[in-house]
């Protein structure tokens, strides 16, 4: 009994006040309601989404500030249970998804509270660490300045290298901002520095977050509600367009250790203690890592392993867009009548195709799911991988 | 009938208690198990099988010749391999009534979908003859298009060229995509290479991509190289998937090697002491030389590593700005004082 009643609340009004399921419906042409055909809808957001991504160069090597606005307005609880746990419980998702595509980028987080930004961890690259400080203790108060932020922001990133990309991620719940002096000016400022800004708003859209963004050539984006603000923050986890004079091209040194032999005793450098087994030797100075990518506390050499690269890789060879094929062509024999992926039936109602797709180089015949996951996860086309 | 059952198997004895109003609080949380019981031994296995002529026939030739028995590295001919595989294919699916077996071949100019157990179309439902026939054949089809479509004015043909890994690779995870998707419980899914061509360099990309998709999805992927020599990519393909790598020493007792390692659930694997990796080589290999290295350099905008400092990068034509950056520089940046 005790299952059915959650927040003194019966089942049936939990799905008129969480799932709003009158969301699901949609009018057909009748003025009959049918459920929404979630399957082609997403399947349209996603080509969408990919013929606006071309083939363009991207940055890879990314610094990235994340800026979490607590300030009074982050208090408000249209997003379940409030503003701040929200936001907090989707940066969490963010973070990790930013380390599994770009491995070898750097984050940091910076707080706006009463109107002081202050920084909550260095820019560093381990996921686990950021994660523990931003889960630490969330309260809000006060007023949010953006111009603190920038200037801050600002100051950090103007001592990373020439190669890296500067980004900075704002998620603003606020409707103003209280700044000591002119905004316009430290937009100038971030904008000779070669610092691309970005913001998502919670609440509405406010003109100078449009003109941060514009200015230094970062995307605005409002969010409409809880699950349409994680998709909009995931967005900015796989590497946006480089603009070519921002990141000077150079000859980064690494190192690509090796892993220790089981029951090798040593002193690891992360947490001055003595491990046994496992690890990594960093090449130039000898010294114990426990764990891939970081950078070498003695000698300052970056460690990476050769998957940590590779994870990039897709990003400089993705996988062609694949062309729909209209549903129109009545079954031949001569067509394949199954997805070459899964093996899914091609074949809807009778003898016409279900919509799909075919790959423009191998012409291999694809179900939309394997299409989406083909390009969103796999980057492989597995009719090209299969020839020579 | 089997609700009933179970509990006295647990509580061994008395049913009595079953009609008692305790017990019958008891009784959904043992559902629960029932069901959590039930689905988490049920696998989905997708065994891509290398189907490399070249190998095969070569091995095929020295196994005639006057190898001694007692070689520590056997090499099988492809027959006396498929009686090793198609039994252990057919334990696989006496395990579990629920298990699903897939077989993938992976050829040298194609790669194809085999048998799907769960394929309750064809004539070969559950008996065991009939699965061995149905493999046997469509196995034989697959050889001779494979074979074709090797013959042409453009193709080389060459002794020590490589399966495509990567084609079935793709396709086990397109296949175990759907079975996502398809049920709400679905049997736990993981992929077994039976590997014997050498690695193709060039398919270093498309594995990897392959291999960070299945760890994301959290399908382990088992290998059983069979090759002659270590296979670099399952070695990384194991280690970063959580699954196990194993090269067996005698070939020729390879369905206990198979059913002794490969065969069990991945709930059970916590149970047993299965073969670890022998220290898998992370390094990666520059691209002027394709030499293993230490310490190199890597370009900032695509990433290509290099043995040696260069003007220009090979891969993306960035001119790079600044001298080989000092190695006592770095270290300048990290001494953080205080600076806030």
């Amino acid at each position: 009994e005790e299952e059915e009643e959650d927040d003194g609340m019966e089942a049936w009004e939990r799905a008129y006040a969480d799932e709003r399921s009158w969301e699901n419906l949609q009018e057909d042409e009748s003025g009959l309601l049918r459920p929404i055909d979630t399957k082609t809808l997403v399947h349209a957001q996603y080509r969408r989404r990919l013929l606006a991504a071309s083939r363009i160069q991207k940055g890879l090597i990314r610094y990235l500030y994340l800026v979490i606005d607590l300030s009074r307005a982050a208090s408000e609880t249209d997003y379940r249970p409030s503003r701040m746990v929200a936001v907090a419980k989707c940066a969490e998702a963010f973070i990790r998804e930013f380390f599994d595509q770009n491995p070898l980028s750097h984050v940091g987080l910076v707080t706006i509270k009463d109107g002081i930004s202050h920084r909550l961890t260095e820019i560093g690259g381990s996921p686990e660490s950021q994660i523990k400080a931003l889960m630490g203790k969330l309260e809000c108060s006060g007023d949010a300045s953006l111009q603190n932020a920038l200037e801050l922001i600002h100051g950090y990133l103007s001592q990373i290298p020439s190669y890296g990309h500067r980004e900075v991620l704002i998620l603003y719940s606020a409707l103003n901002t209280c700044d000591p002096g002119d905004i316009m000016e430290t937009i100038k400022k971030c904008k000779k520095a070669k610092i691309r800004c970005s913001v998502i708003g919670l609440s509405a859209e406010i003109f100078i977050c449009k003109h941060v963004c514009e200015e230094t050539g970062g995307s605005y984006t409002v969010a409409l509600d809880e699950s349409h603000f994680k998709e909009l923050l995931l967005e900015h986890a796989p590497p946006p367009p480089a603009i070519a004079e921002y990141a000077a091209a150079n000859l980064i040194k690494m190192g690509f250790p090796q892993r220790g032999a089981e029951g090798v005793i040593a002193i690891c450098s992360c947490h001055k203690d003595v491990k046994i087994g496992g690890g990594y030797t960093c090449p130039r100075c000898k010294a114990r890592v426990c764990e891939l990518p970081t950078e070498c506390r003695i000698c300052g050499l970056t460690l990476v392993s050769s998957p940590h690269l590779a994870r990039s890789y897709h990003h400089l060879f993705p996988v062609t867009p694949f062309n729909e094929v209209s549903s129109v062509f009545k079954l031949s024999q001569k067509l394949a009548q199954t997805c070459f992926g899964c093996q899914q039936s091609l074949v809807s109602i009778g003898t016409k195709f279900a919509p799909h797709v075919s790959c423009p180089k191998c012409n291999q015949r694809f179900c939309l799911d394997c299409d989406i996951y083909i390009h969103e996860s796999l980057h492989n086309c597995p009719g090209c991988e299969s020839q020579r | 009938m089997n609700s009933v059952s179970t509990p006295s198997k647990l509580y061994s004895g008395n049913f009595t208690y079953i009609s008692s109003s305790p017990f019958l609080y008891f009784l959904p949380p043992l559902m629960g198990l029932l069901i959590l019981w039930q689905s988490d031994d049920v696998s989905l296995i997708v065994v891509l099988l290398d189907v490399n002529p070249f190998f095969w026939a070569s091995s095929a030739a020295s196994v005639g010749d006057s190898t001694s028995p007692h070689h520590p590295t056997a090499i099988l001919s492809f027959s006396k391999l498929l009686n090793h595989v198609i039994p252990f294919l057919n334990s696989l699916l006496l395990l579990n009534q629920l298990n699903q077996v897939v077989l993938v071949a992976t050829g040298v100019n194609s790669c194809s979908y085999i048998y799907d157990s769960g394929d309750s179309e064809g004539e070969s439902a559950g008996s065991v003859p009939a699965v061995c026939s149905e493999i046997l054949r469509r196995l034989e089809e697959f050889v001779d298009k494979d074979r074709l479509l090797g013959k042409g004015p453009d193709k080389v043909v060459a002794a020590g060229v490589s399966s495509l890994l990567s084609g079935s690779l793709s396709l086990a995870l397109c296949y175990i995509q759907r079975v996502f998707r398809s049920k709400a419980r679905h049997p736990q899914p993981r992929i077994l290479c039976l590997q014997s061509s050498p690695d193709g360099p060039e398919q270093y990309v498309a594995v990897m991509n392959s291999i960070f998709s299945a760890q994301r999805s959290m399908v382990p992927i088992d290998s059983c190289v069979m090759g002659v020599q270590h296979s670099a990519f399952l070695q990384q393909a194991s280690y970063i998937t959580g699954g196990v790598y194993l090269k067996p020493q005698h070939l020729d007792g390879l369905f206990q090697y198979l059913s002794a390692v490969f065969a069990t659930d991945l709930q059970s694997r916590s149970f047993l002491q299965l073969p670890k990796p022998a220290g898998v080589d992370f390094r990666a290999s520059c691209f002027c030389h394709k030499k293993t290295i230490d310490m190199g350099y890597v370009c900032s905008v695509c990433l290509s590593i290099f043995c040696k400092h260069h003007k220009k990068c090979s891969t993306c034509g960035s001119e790079f700005s600044q001298a080989p950056s000092d190695p006592n520089a770095t270290p300048d940046r990290k001494r953080k004082t205080s600076e806030v």
